[in-house]
């Protein structure tokens, strides 16, 4: 191979990998871009805050989402744990405000737990356990709110406003995400703990052989995983004053479409949370510009993730084979 | 040599390792010193892989113990293993691909800044200055998989040295390396070597061997074969204790079941015999300069309607890779393949079937069977869709081929309806050959089709093979069995590093001219290299390249002479009558090969 | 070297896979029965023709769905998009009812099939995961299908409405529809080169492609039969609730559907695929979901002991056996 050839595919694998890595916010910037020129009302204040507080809980999930798939596996439970976060913490909350927000993320917690052990110890996919810990979640939530009959209202005034308060227009849910996601970008890129996982999720047996505790790890993201869906359902019942039963089903599919979208691949091992995040404000920006053209419905809102999701795996699977140098 | 004297840092001590009907080590010693490069080697199935997974922990011994320092050791794990000082470079690097350069180095080991975050100038400013005396110059942000495998390779050894090792084991560090990269390897293990660490060099080049080692340990079929300084073992020695064959009683009788009569063709056409009119048929199979980057380097192959090429070489040698070209399942960087004279277009392992072209396997479970499947679906496979009509499959026809092959291959199995994945190696093996005979192809090429089976399996594959050629199928016999090779082969290839070195044909087809042949160093080698041994081989090489050129002369004429369509219906009717033929003459049974299960 | 493993630990080595293999083979007809009998014996009403028709009625989609669900994890693959599609049918059944039912049902098995070709066509051409691929389906599709048709249409075509609510001999046309498919693609995998090649390259990918397998079409055609499936569930589900409802139809039936295959001993790991299990699966499900109704069981015991059932059975249908790692070198 000559010289100019070799520069020349290392230029393009450069790109490639550029494009994989931040494609989502350069994206996600030139929609922006686009709607503020398009709609008068895009750019104001007023829908900037609407796009990116409604945006919190999905990405508060995807952020834990984001450990899973990047460790190779994927967490189906989320939606039902988000649901199940809610309810119990609008159930705590008449114990006051710490109860409301320690109980949802005791109990997700420990669903993340077994069901980490249980991916870990006995080898099954990832997709099953945690497609059995969907149904089981949302069994225990129509459990203990009388098959979704009840809705229990928050009673704590402390905590509703944790749901509720605002700091310059944003809701604290807003700043609470900002956090997480910080100390999410810390965890994955600066500690052993975030090493492990992009390990286990690029080569299983390499990292076993290199000497990082695969089984720990993997019980680690998912009770990661439980504790982040349970936290966002806990602040969404916060936000309603109460734990809403019937919302959040199908919220572990969004979740999984904004990590992909973000370039997180779904075989493990790449990604990172800047993508999950501006996946998911991608998915919320579309829903916005939707909604700014009057005569379209909500339902192409979905049109158009499908068809974004399907060019990103496509482009996803192009750039890996560009990148693929020997 | 120097250091014979120094109490070995890690040392096997009658090491048996048994896995379900193998045993993999027999009772195998050997001593790893400081300071001494220690080469290991053997052919496929020796044992070299299980004996450095019992090193490294990843096997627990069955028998033996280890010694660590100078005390019985165990090591539960591979990571128990790693802090006792014992390092492995995989053949296939085993690093962490995505990630970068700098984070598979340091991975656990991460320079830490304030509150314990691992402190990212400090890591890759590490990870160049680590790098850099390796002779990897890149950025060290890039994840791995971008880099060389050259360079993968030496991240992968900058790695295991710099985790405290006491002890470096290298899986075939060479098999991917440029000539440059090679030297830059060499430079380390002398390094490494000079410092005091025991470092075990696992390769099938001789040439780099007699390089930089100073001990060899041969194993031959879980056994210890040898050990001792490498210095003064002629490197034919060393060859034919990897494969087995004591020099003096190669030209004795052989076991194996090949019959036929290779002094009865004339010397000038092998493949002729069946037509006896001296007139050699044209190639049913041409390969034309088969190139892919680091695997092979230009193999011309040809095989002529019932003649059996053999392919020889070491491991990596590029035979499995010229098998798996021919029938479309290797990407190639140029080259042709003729089937019957006209150019297979499309490069698929469809579309060489459909020219009658197939490929049985080396790897019988990844590539060969499907688990899932009985005996007889298994069977009928690739025939499919001729065993149907409209898509709609004809039991009756399934049930025919089934029975003609299963009773022609004397497959044992408790009915044809039992999951091939419990059936012996041997009789899998035979289900994958009724699978291709059921095809009828012009042409099959066989790799190692009786390693892992049992002595009865062997035979008659073997004496299958025999026939088949005898019907006018043309066979390009793979083998590691020197044995085989030579029986069975009427003609043999002799690849090295990707590369045809050397043809023998008639009276040249022996082991001893086959070991010379992968013997011989190339030019630039020779000098460089005080051996004696090398003389010897290169004067034997010579007479060979004589007798190929004329070979070559003889191949061209017939080529010119013959018919193609001649040939294919030869073929068909040889084929079909035989059929009938074989149920009938071999029913004395194997009591060697009784439904056993050893998988 | 016959005999190597230990005596005393061999024996139940080789019972334990015995017993499961007995599970993965029967467990799903066993626990079918069972139910049946203590259905029997302790539910009131339970033999009445007319509580048999509405359970074989309610499960019709399902059954239909999972054996194109089947199909597909033979392959090792899944398809996620069976639900959105089975709406875009129903959406498609109302806009083109105006030509007549016989062609609305047509239109909308065909886009069904458009749609698992285009799932098809991502996992066997560009090589996408087949989770994502179908994921991005479930999505627009869906989506699709609202904007089509927004919000629930009532509609008055007879021959769609008897299609979904007429019986012959007492059993509903709608379950005779659904035995027919069964029995078709019974047919299809046991007797025909395809069905063959699918499992085949479900059991081992590299050994199909080097027997010369078209692998990749027959991957494309898994999946436009499962979408195909998917659209005749839609439509006929659509005909006996007499309304088209996008929005809600088909939701979350992909886990009902993988349900059922699991549950019928079909591994995830693909090479294999039991039609009349992954039936009894269904139903298997569906009797369950009946039986704690009956017995004054709320909702949320079903699915906690669906997730018992789904965990029981794929740890039944693990790999099984010593490791097949080893040996060899």
């Amino acid at each position: 191979m000559s010289d100019t050839a070799v520069s020349e595919t290392f230029r393009r694998e450069q790109v490639s990998r550029l494009l994989q890595q931040h494609g989502a916010v350069m994206v996600l910037g030139l929609l922006v871009i686009v709607g503020s020129l398009a709609f008068d009302s895009f750019a104001t204040p007023a829908n900037a805050a609407s796009v990116v507080v409604s945006s919190s809980f999905l990405a508060i999930i995807a952020i834990g989402m984001t450990f899973v798939i990047i460790s190779g596996g994927i967490d189906l439970s989320v939606g039902s744990l988000f649901v199940l976060g809610g309810v119990l913490a609008a159930y705590g909350s008449q114990y006051g405000a710490l109860v409301a927000l320690l109980l949802p993320l005791a109990v997700c917690g420990v669903v993340g737990l077994l069901q980490g052990l249980v991916i870990a110890r006995t080898g099954m996919a990832p997709f099953i356990v945690t497609l059995a810990g969907l149904l089981g979640v949302r069994g225990l939530m129509l459990a203990i709110s009388d098959e979704g009959a009840t809705t229990y209202l928050v009673e704590d005034r402390a905590f509703a406003a944790l749901g509720q308060g605002e700091i310059a227009g944003l809701s604290y849910p807003v700043y609470i995400t900002i956090a997480l996601a910080l100390v999410a970008m810390v965890l994955l890129q600066r500690t052993g703990f975030g090493q492990n996982v992009y390990a286990i999720g690029g080569n299983e047996q390499a990292a076993a052989l290199m000497g990082v505790p695969v089984a720990r790890t993997k019980v680690q993201v998912y009770v990661m995983s439980g504790l982040l869906a349970g936290l966002a359902g806990a602040l969404n019942a916060a936000r309603l004053s109460s734990g809403v039963t019937i919302l959040g089903i199908g919220l572990e599919l969004d979740a999984i479409a904004a990590v992909v979208i973000g370039g997180t691949l779904l075989t493990g091992g790449a990604g990172g949370i800047t993508g999950s995040v501006a996946g998911v404000l991608l998915l919320g920006v579309i829903q916005s510009l939707i909604n700014q053209v009057g005569s379209l419905t909500s339902a192409f809102q979905q049109v158009v993730s499908g068809v974004f999701l399907a060019l990103v795996v496509v482009a996803q699977r192009l750039l890996s084979k560009a990148q693929r140098l020997t | 040599m120097r250091r014979t004297d120094l109490e070995p840092v890690l040392e096997a001590r009658g090491i048996t390792k048994r896995f379900p009907g193998v045993l993999a080590l027999d009772g195998v010693s050997l001593a790893l010193r400081p300071g001494e490069v220690h080469a290991l080697v053997g052919e496929n199935g020796a044992g070299k892989s299980t004996l450095i997974k019992v090193f490294t922990g990843v096997y627990q011994p069955d028998g033996g113990e280890l010694h660590h320092r100078g005390a019985p050791a165990a090591f539960g794990t591979p990571m128990e293993a790693q802090r006792a000082g014992i390092s492995t470079i995989y053949q296939e690097v085993n690093l962490v691909p995505m990630m970068s350069v700098a984070r598979n180095l340091l991975l656990g080991r991460e320079p830490r800044g304030r509150f314990g975050v691992i402190d990212a100038a400090a890591m890759y400013g590490e990870a160049e200055r680590v790098l850099a005396g390796y002779g990897v110059r890149t950025d060290v942000r890039r994840p791995l998989r971008t880099l060389g495998v050259g360079a993968q390779q030496m991240v992968a050894l900058a790695r295991a040295v710099s985790v405290d090792a006491r002890v470096v084991i290298m899986d075939e560090p060479t098999s991917s390396l440029e000539p440059r990269e090679v030297e830059t390897l060499f430079g380390v293990i002398r390094r490494l070597r000079d410092s005091g660490i025991a470092v075990m060099y696992v390769s099938h080049r001789l040439d780099e061997l007699y390089r930089v080692c100073d001990q060899v340990t041969v194993l031959r079929d879980g056994r210890l074969a040898h050990t001792g300084p490498l210095a003064g073992l002629e490197r034919l020695t060393l060859i034919s204790l990897m494969l087995g064959r004591d020099l003096n009683e190669v030209r004795t009788q052989g076991l194996t079941r090949f019959s036929r009569d290779r002094d009865g063709a004339p010397d000038s056409n092998p493949g002729g015999r069946e037509h006896g009119n001296g007139q050699g048929p044209a190639p049913v199979v041409e390969a034309r300069g088969l190139t892919r980057r680091h695997v092979l380097d230009g193999v011309d192959v040809s095989v002529r309607p019932g003649e059996v090429v053999g392919l020889g070489g070491l491991l990596g040698a590029g035979r499995t890779e010229t098998a798996k070209a021919i029938v479309g399942a290797l990407p190639l960087d140029g080259g042709q393949v003729l089937v019957a004279g006209a150019p297979l277009r499309a490069r698929s392992t469809a579309a060489a079937i459909r020219a009658g072209v197939s490929l049985l396997p080396e790897d019988r479970k990844a590539e060969g069977i499907i688990p899932t499947l009985s005996v007889r679906e298994n069977i009928a496979l690739a025939a499919l869709p001729s065993l149907g009509r409209a898509g709609v499959v004809s039991e009756a026809k399934i049930d025919r081929v089934v029975e003609i092959f299963m009773r022609r291959l004397r497959i044992k199995a408790a009915s044809p309806h039992q999951l091939v994945s419990e059936l012996s190696g041997g009789n899998q093996q035979k289900v994958l050959l009724a699978r291709w005979l059921a095809v009828r192809p012009k042409v099959l090429l066989l790799d190692e089709p009786t390693r892992g089976i049992d002595v009865g399996a062997k035979a008659e594959v073997q004496a299958l093979i025999d026939e088949l050629a005898g019907e006018g199928l043309g066979v390009l016999l793979i083998s590691s069995d020197l044995e085989e090779l030579v029986e069975g082969a009427d003609r043999i290839l002799v690849l090295r590093e990707g590369a045809v070195v050397g043809e023998l044909s008639g009276d040249e087809v022996t082991e001893e001219k086959i070991m010379a042949t992968i013997a011989e160093q190339t030019i630039a080698e020779q000098t460089s290299v005080e051996h004696t041994a090398v003389k010897q081989a290169s004067v034997e090489h010579t007479a060979v390249k004589q007798a190929s050129v004329e070979h070559t002369a003889v191949k061209q004429a017939s080529v010119e002479q013959a018919s193609v369509e001649q040939t294919s219906v030869e073929q068909t009717s040889a084929e079909q009558t035989s059929v009938e033929q074989a149920s009938v003459e071999r029913t004395e049974a194997d009591p060697t090969d009784v439904g056993r299960s050893d998988g | 070297m016959a005999e190597l493993t230990s005596r005393g630990s061999g024996r139940v080595a080789v019972l334990k896979p015995q017993v499961f293999a007995w599970v993965q083979d029967y467990g799903v007809y066993a626990a079918v029965l069972a139910l049946l009998l203590f259905n029997v014996l302790f539910t009131p009403h339970f033999l009445d023709a007319s509580n048999f028709r509405t359970q074989l009625v309610q499960v019709t989609p399902i059954v239909i769905v999972s054996l194109g669900m089947a199909l597909v994890i033979g392959t090792q693959g899944i398809d996620l998009s069976v639900g959105s599609v089975m709406a875009l049918a129903a959406a498609l059944t109302v806009l083109y009812l105006g030509y007549g039912w016989l062609p609305a049902l047509i239109v909308a098995v065909i886009g069904g099939a458009v749609m698992g070709a285009a799932g098809g066509a991502l996992v066997a051409y560009v090589g996408v995961q087949p989770i994502v691929a179908t994921l991005a389906l479930l999505v627009g599709v869906r989506g699709l299908a609202n904007v089509l048709v927004p919000q629930l249409v009532e509609f008055r075509s007879p021959g769609l409405i008897a299609l979904g609510s007429s019986s012959v001999a007492g059993i509903p046309v709608i379950v005779l529809i659904a035995a027919a498919l069964t029995v078709i693609v019974l047919f299809v995998v046991r007797r025909t080169t395809f069905g063959r090649q699918v499992v085949a390259i479900g059991g081992n990918r590299s050994a199909s492609e080097l027997s010369g397998l078209p692998v990749k079409r027959v991957l494309l055609t898994v999946y436009v039969i499962s979408g195909l499936l998917a659209a005749l569930a839609g439509v006929l589900a659509t005909a006996r609730l007499q309304a088209s409802d996008p929005t809600s139809l088909g939701l979350f039936i992909e886990l009902s559907a993988i349900t059922a295959v699991v549950v019928g001993g079909t591994p995830l790991t693909g090479g294999r695929i039991r039609v009349l299990s992954t039936v009894m699966g269904a139903l298997l499900m569906q009797l369950l979901a009946a039986t704690l109704i009956k017995h004054n069981l709320p909702q949320s015991w079903t699915q906690m002991v669906q997730a018992v059932i789904i965990l029981a059975a794929v740890y039944a249908t693990r790999k099984r056996g010593p490791d097949e790692r080893h040996g060899g070198q």
